[in-house]
């Protein structure tokens, strides 16, 4: 039932607890109590909201930065990722295969801002070999959901067979 | 000047459904429970090759059985599926499921056989055997039977004029399933009886918590039984119009040329898409049962709590419930819901007479829809009940 609860909030964080109840054909009481093990457990580990940003008249750019890096004696990547992901300005950080070894997002209100991280923050760090920064240019779809509105409305007739 | 008109399609009644749906269409600002189709829309990927498929200009007629490709997918989806084994050539491609029904009843029906069809459901099973110069016989299924039929109903109806059972399950518009013991039982009769099964799976993909069985895997059934399925519900497909038929050679191979003659072949456009859907659609059907199934739950606890008793259905995306005790008809209770709380479900006598007391409510909606609509659904029921 976990599963059932996370996957229905994954998609709509705001569902009242005695609508997830019903769906699931539990009582508002388990639900409840399953919501609270599992923020207690770090499972959910928060309720963000979507935005398009796009759509309002606060400034905001998104870099998405390859990072190389030195991946250090007895800790491997974790060490470096979290002196990393400990900034503000750090949106995201995960561990790639392949050609680097971490994606970095980061959001600011100005590219330079964001250059500014990349070049007094991140670039110097000791284990930093080497970054290479990409600007959003717009966005499209974030968690499964599309940023731009779809004219999909019910085209479907009121009553039939 | 002589009657144009041919007199079986003159006394045939217009659907239930149609009469309200022009209320409901009067209606502004009405919000709806009635609809019989999926709210997703086709998977991107399904709609994607169909795309790719005109760019390539794949756009001419297939076979008059369907492309031979798509029909091959057919078979191997059916063994997956439904554990039942065919090869292409008994396998039929049609526009919807209502073709395969229609075209089924005309190809096996002589004047004055007796159809036996159980009611409530869907709308077109009774007119399409008229129109095949058939006798439609109903069974009026029961509640406290959570509306399957049952040994002693079949019995009752046959006489030695029965040639063919309609089953339609699972069921538009109670939700009912027939379970593999209901089945072996109904099969049993078949075969003594020497009977043919017209069996409509349309919804085989939705239902909950229990597995679909097709009576044609059942003992001695598959050489008497014409399975209907299509792509409208699975796969949420409804406006590509296709669907197909399998069965025995036999009844195929006479099938195809009634089919020839009256469309030549169902849209090539949609059969691309349909090779898709079956190769590549399993995960979206799998996501699509499974918001069913949560909706489904929500609706039957909302109604339980309204006052309206339904028994768990388990198929399809409807839940009947019983309006007995508040002293109006179906169609009152449906007229009166629309007028005053702007809200549209079906009489279940749409679907039959003894839908007489019951709703058909769709759950082809989302939460906020359903949560919406029920709350005007309970506001009704409180004023009216006494």
């Amino acid at each position: 039932m976990r599963e059932e609860i996370l996957k229905t909030l994954d998609k709509n964080s705001k569902i009242p607890e005695s609508d997830l109840a019903k769906m699931l054909g539990m009582t508002e009481e388990e639900v409840k109590e399953e919501i609270r093990h599992l923020e207690e457990e770090h499972v959910i580990c928060g309720y963000p909201t979507l935005i398009n940003w796009d759509a309002t008249t606060e400034e905001r750019v998104t870099a998405l930065i390859e990072v190389k890096v030195t991946p250090q004696r007895g800790q491997g990547f974790d060490k470096i990722a979290e002196r990393i992901y400990r900034y503000d300005e750090v949106e995201s950080v995960y561990l790639m295969s392949g050609g680097f070894d971490l994606t970095v997002i980061i959001e600011g209100k100005s590219m330079r801002e964001v250059a500014s991280f990349v070049s007094s923050k991140l670039a110097p760090m000791e284990a930093v070999l080497s970054t290479a920064t990409h600007f959003v240019l717009k966005k499209y779809k974030e968690h499964g959901l599309p940023l731009v509105p779809e004219g999909g409305s019910d085209e479907r007739m009121l009553v039939t067979p | 000047m002589r009657n144009p008109l041919n007199e079986k399609v003159q006394v045939m009644k217009p659907s239930g459904i149609r009469k309200f749906f022009d209320i409901v269409s009067e209606m502004k600002d009405a919000i709806s429970l009635g609809v019989g189709e999926p709210d997703f829309e086709t998977p991107w990927h399904i709609r994607e090759e169909a795309i790719y498929s005109l760019e390539k200009g794949k756009t001419v007629y297939t076979s008059n059985p369907g492309l031979k490709e798509l029909r091959l997918e057919i078979c191997d989806y059916l063994k997956r599926r439904c554990a039942l084994d065919y090869s292409e050539k008994e396998v039929l491609v049609t526009i919807g499921g209502s073709e395969a029904i229609d075209v089924a009843l005309r190809s096996m029906i002589d004047p004055g056989d007796e159809v036996l069809i159980p009611e409530p459901c869907y709308v077109s099973y009774v007119p399409c055997v008229s129109l095949a110069d058939g006798v439609p016989v109903t069974i009026e299924l029961k509640e406290e039977n959570e509306f399957r039929l049952t040994k002693r109903e079949l019995l009752d109806a046959i006489t030695d004029k029965t040639k063919i059972l309609i089953m339609p399950f699972p069921n538009n518009p109670t939700g009912a399933i027939m379970e593999e013991k209901d089945l072996r039982e109904i099969a049993e009769v078949v075969v003594e009886k020497d009977l043919f099964v017209i069996s409509d799976e349309i919804y085989s993909e939705l239902t909950y918590g229990k597995n679909h069985v097709s009576i044609a895997s059942m003992p001695g059934m598959k050489e008497r039984t014409i399975v209907i399925n299509g792509f409208s519900k699975s796969f949420a497909m409804t406006g590509w119009r296709l669907g197909y038929a399998a069965g025995p050679e036999l009844i195929i191979r006479q099938m195809i040329k009634v089919h020839q003659f009256a469309i030549m072949c169902a849209p090539t456009t949609s059969q691309h898409a349909a090779v898709e859907a079956l190769r590549n659609g399993e995960s979206d059907v799998e996501m699509m049962r499974d918001a069913y199934d949560k909706r489904r739950k929500f609706l039957v606890t909302r109604l339980r709590e309204i006052g309206l008793e339904c028994f768990e259905p388990y198929g399809a995306f409807y839940v009947f419930p019983s309006i007995k005790g508040l002293g109006m008809t179906s169609e009152e209770f449906a007229t009166k819901l629309l007028e005053e709380e702007k809200l549209a479900v079906v009489p279940g006598t749409a679907f039959g007479d003894c839908g007489e007391g019951f709703l058909r409510i769709s759950y082809a909606y989302s939460i906020e829809q359903l949560k919406t609509a029920l709350e005007r659904m309970e506001r009704f029921v409180a004023r009216y009940r006494k």
